[in-house]
Protein backbone atom coordinates (compact mmCIF):
# COMPACT_ATOMS: atom_id res chain seq x y z
CA UNK A 1 0.00 0.00 0.00
CA UNK A 2 1.60 3.36 -1.02
CA UNK A 3 1.69 6.00 1.36
CA UNK A 4 -1.11 8.17 -0.70
CA UNK A 5 -3.35 5.15 -0.15
CA UNK A 6 -2.93 4.30 3.39
CA UNK A 7 -3.22 8.57 4.37
CA UNK A 8 -6.62 7.93 2.68
CA UNK A 9 -7.74 4.81 4.16
CA UNK A 10 -6.76 6.04 7.65
CA UNK A 11 -8.19 9.20 6.60
CA UNK A 12 -11.93 7.13 5.67
CA UNK A 13 -11.53 5.01 8.41
CA UNK A 14 -12.13 8.36 10.70
CA UNK A 15 -14.67 9.92 7.87
CA UNK A 16 -16.38 7.12 6.18
CA UNK A 17 -17.89 10.31 3.66
CA UNK A 18 -14.94 10.72 2.35
CA UNK A 19 -13.07 9.79 -1.12
CA UNK A 20 -10.52 10.08 -2.92
CA UNK A 21 -10.17 12.68 -5.51
CA UNK A 22 -8.13 12.70 -8.79
CA UNK A 23 -4.95 14.01 -8.70
CA UNK A 24 -2.07 14.37 -10.75
CA UNK A 25 0.58 15.24 -8.16
CA UNK A 26 -0.42 14.90 -3.89
CA UNK A 27 -2.64 13.00 -1.97
CA UNK A 28 -6.17 14.73 -2.37
CA UNK A 29 -9.68 13.70 -0.73
CA UNK A 30 -13.15 15.16 -1.08
CA UNK A 31 -15.27 15.66 1.87
CA UNK A 32 -18.95 16.54 2.98
CA UNK A 33 -18.41 20.41 3.87
CA UNK A 34 -19.74 19.86 7.42
CA UNK A 35 -17.33 17.50 8.00
CA UNK A 36 -14.71 19.60 6.26
CA UNK A 37 -13.34 21.17 9.49
CA UNK A 38 -12.86 18.06 11.44
CA UNK A 39 -11.08 16.28 8.66
CA UNK A 40 -8.79 19.63 8.69
CA UNK A 41 -8.53 19.25 12.56
CA UNK A 42 -7.38 15.67 12.13
CA UNK A 43 -5.08 16.32 9.45
CA UNK A 44 -3.00 18.81 11.31
CA UNK A 45 -3.59 16.86 14.85
CA UNK A 46 -3.40 13.10 13.72
CA UNK A 47 -1.03 13.14 10.09
CA UNK A 48 1.37 16.00 11.40
CA UNK A 49 -0.29 18.10 8.26
CA UNK A 50 0.64 21.54 10.64
CA UNK A 51 1.18 24.14 7.66
CA UNK A 52 -2.24 25.45 6.05
CA UNK A 53 -0.35 26.30 2.75
CA UNK A 54 -3.22 27.60 0.13
CA UNK A 55 -6.98 27.98 0.64
CA UNK A 56 -9.00 28.51 -3.05
CA UNK A 57 -11.97 27.89 -4.54
CA UNK A 58 -13.13 26.75 -7.78
CA UNK A 59 -15.96 27.98 -9.65
CA UNK A 60 -17.68 24.85 -11.92
CA UNK A 61 -19.79 27.99 -13.62
CA UNK A 62 -23.47 28.21 -12.80
CA UNK A 63 -24.63 25.36 -14.90
CA UNK A 64 -23.03 22.95 -12.95
CA UNK A 65 -24.17 21.99 -9.14
CA UNK A 66 -22.39 21.74 -6.69
CA UNK A 67 -21.32 25.22 -8.35
CA UNK A 68 -18.48 25.84 -5.47
CA UNK A 69 -15.37 23.78 -4.33
CA UNK A 70 -13.51 25.06 -1.45
CA UNK A 71 -10.14 23.59 -1.55
CA UNK A 72 -7.30 23.55 0.95
CA UNK A 73 -3.65 22.14 0.75
CA UNK A 74 -1.68 21.52 3.72
CA UNK A 75 2.20 20.54 4.06
CA UNK A 76 3.73 18.15 6.62
CA UNK A 77 6.78 19.78 7.54
CA UNK A 78 7.64 16.40 9.41
CA UNK A 79 6.99 14.01 6.41
CA UNK A 80 7.76 16.48 3.76
CA UNK A 81 4.48 15.89 1.73
CA UNK A 82 1.36 17.30 0.82
CA UNK A 83 -2.55 16.98 1.35
CA UNK A 84 -5.23 18.45 -0.85
CA UNK A 85 -8.71 18.53 0.74
CA UNK A 86 -11.72 19.54 -1.32
CA UNK A 87 -15.08 20.38 -0.06
CA UNK A 88 -18.54 21.41 -2.35
CA UNK A 89 -20.00 24.61 -0.90
CA UNK A 90 -23.65 23.07 0.04
CA UNK A 91 -25.67 26.27 -1.25
CA UNK A 92 -25.11 27.51 -5.48
CA UNK A 93 -26.31 30.90 -5.06
CA UNK A 94 -25.23 31.78 -1.49
CA UNK A 95 -22.05 29.98 -1.29
CA UNK A 96 -20.51 29.15 2.20
CA UNK A 97 -18.42 27.08 3.79
CA UNK A 98 -16.51 26.80 7.47
CA UNK A 99 -13.64 29.09 8.39
CA UNK A 100 -10.39 27.24 9.39
CA UNK A 101 -8.69 30.32 10.70
CA UNK A 102 -9.51 28.33 14.35
CA UNK A 103 -6.97 25.98 13.14
CA UNK A 104 -5.22 28.11 11.26
CA UNK A 105 -4.35 31.75 11.82
CA UNK A 106 -2.46 31.87 8.60
CA UNK A 107 -5.94 31.05 6.53
CA UNK A 108 -7.53 34.52 7.32
CA UNK A 109 -5.85 36.65 4.83
CA UNK A 110 -6.70 33.30 2.44
CA UNK A 111 -10.22 32.97 3.01
CA UNK A 112 -10.69 37.03 2.53
CA UNK A 113 -8.76 36.28 -0.78
CA UNK A 114 -11.48 33.62 -1.49
CA UNK A 115 -14.29 35.88 -0.66
CA UNK A 116 -12.66 38.42 -2.71
CA UNK A 117 -12.65 36.26 -6.08
CA UNK A 118 -15.71 33.92 -5.48
CA UNK A 119 -18.08 35.46 -3.17
CA UNK A 120 -18.00 32.25 -0.42
CA UNK A 121 -18.76 33.62 2.63
CA UNK A 122 -16.71 31.84 5.48
CA UNK A 123 -18.53 31.44 8.40
CA UNK A 124 -16.56 32.32 11.81
CA UNK A 125 -13.67 34.31 10.12
CA UNK A 126 -13.32 37.09 12.27
CA UNK A 127 -12.96 39.62 9.38
CA UNK A 128 -14.50 39.05 6.41
CA UNK A 129 -13.60 41.72 4.24
CA UNK A 130 -12.34 42.03 0.21
CA UNK A 131 -8.70 41.65 0.33
CA UNK A 132 -7.70 42.28 -3.16
CA UNK A 133 -10.67 44.67 -4.41
CA UNK A 134 -12.04 47.52 -2.29
CA UNK A 135 -15.19 47.16 -0.11
CA UNK A 136 -18.08 48.04 -2.67
CA UNK A 137 -16.87 46.43 -5.25
CA UNK A 138 -20.09 45.07 -7.20
CA UNK A 139 -18.62 41.84 -8.72
CA UNK A 140 -16.28 38.76 -8.06
CA UNK A 141 -13.93 38.84 -10.64
CA UNK A 142 -12.95 34.95 -10.55
CA UNK A 143 -16.43 33.61 -11.35
CA UNK A 144 -17.07 32.18 -14.40
CA UNK A 145 -19.28 34.35 -15.52
CA UNK A 146 -17.02 37.33 -14.98
CA UNK A 147 -14.95 38.38 -18.39
CA UNK A 148 -11.23 38.79 -18.10
CA UNK A 149 -11.31 42.28 -19.65
CA UNK A 150 -14.20 43.42 -16.61
CA UNK A 151 -16.98 45.22 -16.59
CA UNK A 152 -18.22 49.03 -15.75
CA UNK A 153 -18.06 50.08 -12.09
CA UNK A 154 -17.52 52.98 -10.02
CA UNK A 155 -13.88 53.68 -8.63
CA UNK A 156 -13.30 53.26 -4.77
CA UNK A 157 -12.75 56.48 -4.18
CA UNK A 158 -16.18 59.05 -5.04
CA UNK A 159 -14.01 62.12 -4.93
CA UNK A 160 -11.65 60.72 -7.47
CA UNK A 161 -14.07 59.83 -9.59
CA UNK A 162 -16.49 63.06 -9.00
CA UNK A 163 -12.87 65.17 -9.83
CA UNK A 164 -11.51 63.37 -12.89
CA UNK A 165 -14.78 61.78 -13.94
CA UNK A 166 -13.38 58.23 -14.63
CA UNK A 167 -14.87 55.00 -14.49
CA UNK A 168 -14.11 51.34 -14.33
CA UNK A 169 -14.27 50.20 -18.17
CA UNK A 170 -14.08 46.95 -19.99
CA UNK A 171 -10.28 47.10 -20.74
CA UNK A 172 -10.14 47.01 -24.81
CA UNK A 173 -8.62 43.58 -25.33
CA UNK A 174 -7.60 44.35 -29.18
CA UNK A 175 -6.81 40.43 -29.73
CA UNK A 176 -5.90 39.80 -26.82
CA UNK A 177 -5.63 38.26 -24.24
CA UNK A 178 -1.91 38.65 -24.41
CA UNK A 179 0.40 35.12 -23.64
CA UNK A 180 3.68 34.24 -24.39
CA UNK A 181 4.08 31.78 -27.05
CA UNK A 182 5.08 27.95 -25.77
CA UNK A 183 7.50 26.58 -28.23
CA UNK A 184 8.51 29.59 -29.08
CA UNK A 185 12.50 31.35 -29.57
CA UNK A 186 12.95 33.19 -26.29
CA UNK A 187 12.91 36.60 -28.94
CA UNK A 188 9.34 35.55 -30.11
CA UNK A 189 8.02 35.00 -26.44
CA UNK A 190 7.46 38.24 -25.09
CA UNK A 191 3.75 38.63 -24.27
CA UNK A 192 1.47 39.65 -27.34
CA UNK A 193 -1.90 39.14 -29.00
CA UNK A 194 -2.62 36.23 -30.48
CA UNK A 195 -5.12 37.54 -32.97
CA UNK A 196 -3.89 41.49 -34.33
CA UNK A 197 -6.38 41.59 -36.56
CA UNK A 198 -8.71 43.24 -34.69
CA UNK A 199 -7.95 46.49 -32.44
CA UNK A 200 -10.56 49.04 -30.41
CA UNK A 201 -11.45 51.40 -34.33
CA UNK A 202 -11.51 47.58 -35.67
CA UNK A 203 -13.91 45.48 -33.89
CA UNK A 204 -13.80 41.63 -33.96
CA UNK A 205 -16.41 40.39 -36.45
CA UNK B 1 31.13 110.97 -16.06
CA UNK B 2 29.27 107.95 -17.73
CA UNK B 3 31.13 106.37 -20.77
CA UNK B 4 29.17 104.36 -23.43
CA UNK B 5 29.27 100.72 -23.74
CA UNK B 6 30.83 99.36 -26.53
CA UNK B 7 31.75 96.07 -25.05
CA UNK B 8 29.45 93.26 -26.25
CA UNK B 9 29.87 90.58 -23.49
CA UNK B 10 28.35 91.34 -20.15
CA UNK B 11 30.89 93.23 -17.90
CA UNK B 12 30.08 92.95 -14.34
CA UNK B 13 32.42 95.93 -13.56
CA UNK B 14 30.04 98.35 -15.92
CA UNK B 15 26.90 96.56 -15.05
CA UNK B 16 26.91 95.39 -11.41
CA UNK B 17 25.91 92.39 -10.09
CA UNK B 18 22.60 92.69 -12.42
CA UNK B 19 22.15 89.92 -15.41
CA UNK B 20 19.04 91.36 -17.80
CA UNK B 21 16.75 88.51 -19.03
CA UNK B 22 13.01 87.82 -19.61
CA UNK B 23 11.19 86.38 -17.11
CA UNK B 24 9.79 83.47 -18.61
CA UNK B 25 13.43 82.89 -19.58
CA UNK B 26 14.60 82.82 -15.96
CA UNK B 27 11.74 80.96 -14.14
CA UNK B 28 11.85 78.13 -16.75
CA UNK B 29 15.35 77.92 -16.66
CA UNK B 30 15.19 77.45 -12.53
CA UNK B 31 12.41 74.89 -12.75
CA UNK B 32 13.61 72.93 -16.01
CA UNK B 33 17.13 72.21 -14.20
CA UNK B 34 15.68 71.38 -11.00
CA UNK B 35 12.89 68.98 -11.21
CA UNK B 36 12.64 67.05 -8.25
CA UNK B 37 10.84 64.10 -8.97
CA UNK B 38 7.95 62.06 -7.11
CA UNK B 39 8.84 58.54 -7.76
CA UNK B 40 5.76 56.73 -8.09
CA UNK B 41 7.01 53.27 -8.37
CA UNK B 42 4.26 50.87 -8.44
CA UNK B 43 6.18 47.73 -10.59
CA UNK B 44 8.90 46.90 -12.27
CA UNK B 45 9.66 50.11 -14.04
CA UNK B 46 10.67 51.63 -10.43
CA UNK B 47 13.56 49.64 -10.90
CA UNK B 48 14.56 51.14 -13.92
CA UNK B 49 14.19 53.97 -12.05
CA UNK B 50 16.19 53.51 -9.43
CA UNK B 51 19.20 52.55 -12.09
CA UNK B 52 18.39 56.19 -13.59
CA UNK B 53 19.18 57.50 -9.72
CA UNK B 54 22.09 55.54 -9.57
CA UNK B 55 25.47 56.19 -10.76
CA UNK B 56 25.67 54.49 -13.93
CA UNK B 57 22.96 57.08 -15.59
CA UNK B 58 22.69 59.24 -12.66
CA UNK B 59 19.83 61.51 -13.39
CA UNK B 60 21.74 64.30 -11.39
CA UNK B 61 23.34 65.24 -14.73
CA UNK B 62 19.85 66.66 -15.41
CA UNK B 63 19.13 67.98 -11.94
CA UNK B 64 16.54 65.57 -11.58
CA UNK B 65 18.18 63.53 -8.60
CA UNK B 66 16.51 64.86 -5.29
CA UNK B 67 13.55 61.71 -5.34
CA UNK B 68 10.96 63.09 -3.21
CA UNK B 69 9.19 60.91 -1.72
CA UNK B 70 6.50 63.78 -0.02
CA UNK B 71 4.37 64.84 -3.03
CA UNK B 72 4.81 68.82 -1.29
CA UNK B 73 8.59 68.91 -2.36
CA UNK B 74 8.32 67.45 -5.47
CA UNK B 75 7.91 69.38 -9.31
CA UNK B 76 7.12 65.92 -11.44
CA UNK B 77 5.50 62.89 -10.63
CA UNK B 78 7.16 59.61 -12.56
CA UNK B 79 4.45 57.08 -12.65
CA UNK B 80 6.47 53.85 -13.29
CA UNK B 81 4.25 50.53 -13.18
CA UNK B 82 0.95 49.16 -13.21
CA UNK B 83 -1.98 51.42 -12.36
CA UNK B 84 -4.57 49.18 -10.36
CA UNK B 85 -7.88 50.80 -10.15
CA UNK B 86 -7.36 50.66 -6.46
CA UNK B 87 -3.87 52.22 -6.66
CA UNK B 88 -5.17 54.69 -8.98
CA UNK B 89 -7.41 57.25 -6.62
CA UNK B 90 -4.09 57.40 -4.32
CA UNK B 91 -1.94 57.89 -7.47
CA UNK B 92 -4.83 60.79 -7.79
CA UNK B 93 -4.66 62.53 -4.69
CA UNK B 94 -0.92 62.52 -4.37
CA UNK B 95 -0.67 64.24 -7.52
CA UNK B 96 -3.56 66.26 -6.20
CA UNK B 97 -0.85 67.22 -3.14
CA UNK B 98 2.03 68.25 -5.17
CA UNK B 99 2.22 71.69 -5.44
CA UNK B 100 2.18 73.64 -8.91
CA UNK B 101 3.48 74.10 -11.46
CA UNK B 102 3.48 70.09 -11.66
CA UNK B 103 4.35 67.27 -14.27
CA UNK B 104 3.96 63.97 -15.06
CA UNK B 105 5.48 61.32 -17.26
CA UNK B 106 3.84 58.22 -17.74
CA UNK B 107 7.24 55.85 -17.63
CA UNK B 108 6.35 52.33 -19.71
CA UNK B 109 3.53 50.68 -21.23
CA UNK B 110 1.57 50.28 -18.01
CA UNK B 111 1.72 53.66 -17.09
CA UNK B 112 0.72 54.84 -20.66
CA UNK B 113 -2.29 52.26 -21.60
CA UNK B 114 -2.47 49.42 -19.16
CA UNK B 115 0.26 47.36 -21.11
CA UNK B 116 -0.60 44.02 -21.30
CA UNK B 117 -3.09 44.45 -18.44
CA UNK B 118 -5.99 44.23 -20.20
CA UNK B 119 -7.81 43.22 -17.42
CA UNK B 120 -10.77 44.15 -14.50
CA UNK B 121 -7.89 45.84 -11.97
CA UNK B 122 -5.87 47.55 -14.18
CA UNK B 123 -6.35 51.48 -15.16
CA UNK B 124 -5.66 51.74 -18.87
CA UNK B 125 -3.45 54.28 -18.94
CA UNK B 126 -2.84 56.76 -16.10
CA UNK B 127 -4.13 59.65 -18.34
CA UNK B 128 -7.48 58.48 -17.62
CA UNK B 129 -6.54 59.88 -14.17
CA UNK B 130 -4.27 62.76 -14.38
CA UNK B 131 -2.65 65.04 -16.93
CA UNK B 132 0.36 63.52 -18.29
CA UNK B 133 3.06 65.40 -20.23
CA UNK B 134 5.65 62.85 -21.32
CA UNK B 135 5.08 59.49 -22.28
CA UNK B 136 7.48 56.56 -22.55
CA UNK B 137 7.40 53.45 -24.26
CA UNK B 138 8.92 50.23 -23.22
CA UNK B 139 8.19 47.45 -20.94
CA UNK B 140 10.48 48.15 -19.15
CA UNK B 141 11.86 51.21 -20.70
CA UNK B 142 15.74 51.58 -20.81
CA UNK B 143 17.01 54.27 -18.06
CA UNK B 144 18.12 56.14 -21.22
CA UNK B 145 14.77 56.35 -22.69
CA UNK B 146 13.52 57.81 -19.21
CA UNK B 147 16.24 60.34 -19.61
CA UNK B 148 15.21 61.42 -22.81
CA UNK B 149 11.98 61.80 -21.41
CA UNK B 150 13.22 64.09 -18.85
CA UNK B 151 14.76 66.01 -21.43
CA UNK B 152 11.63 66.49 -23.02
CA UNK B 153 10.11 67.26 -20.45
CA UNK B 154 12.88 70.16 -19.68
CA UNK B 155 12.18 71.85 -23.67
CA UNK B 156 8.38 71.15 -22.59
CA UNK B 157 8.72 73.44 -19.51
CA UNK B 158 11.16 76.13 -21.51
CA UNK B 159 8.51 76.65 -23.63
CA UNK B 160 5.84 77.83 -21.22
CA UNK B 161 4.19 81.18 -20.44
CA UNK B 162 5.26 80.94 -17.08
CA UNK B 163 5.11 84.50 -16.01
CA UNK B 164 1.98 85.50 -16.84
CA UNK B 165 0.58 81.98 -15.29
CA UNK B 166 3.07 82.77 -11.44
CA UNK B 167 0.11 84.02 -9.84
CA UNK B 168 -2.69 82.10 -11.23
CA UNK B 169 -4.75 79.90 -8.91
Amino acid sequence: MSINAALIASAQGRFPNATERASADHTALNIPADEAMLCLEYFRDAQDFNFLVDVTAIDWSAEQSPRFTVVWHLYSSLTHSYVRVAANCVNDGEPTMASATALWPAADWHERETFDMFGIKFTGHPDLRRILMWEGYPYFPLRKEFPLAGLPADLPDFEVAAETGTRLISAPMAGGPFVAGQGEPMSEAEPRAKDEAWSEQNPKG
Amino acid sequence: MVTANNELAYNSKIEGDVVVTQADAAINWLRSNSMWPMPMGLACCAIELMAVASSRYDIARFGAEVMRFSPRQSDCMIVAGTVTYKMATAVRRIYDQMAAPKWVIAMGACASTGGMYRSYATLQGVDRIIPVDVYVSGCPPRPEALLDALMKLQHKVKRERSASQLFRA
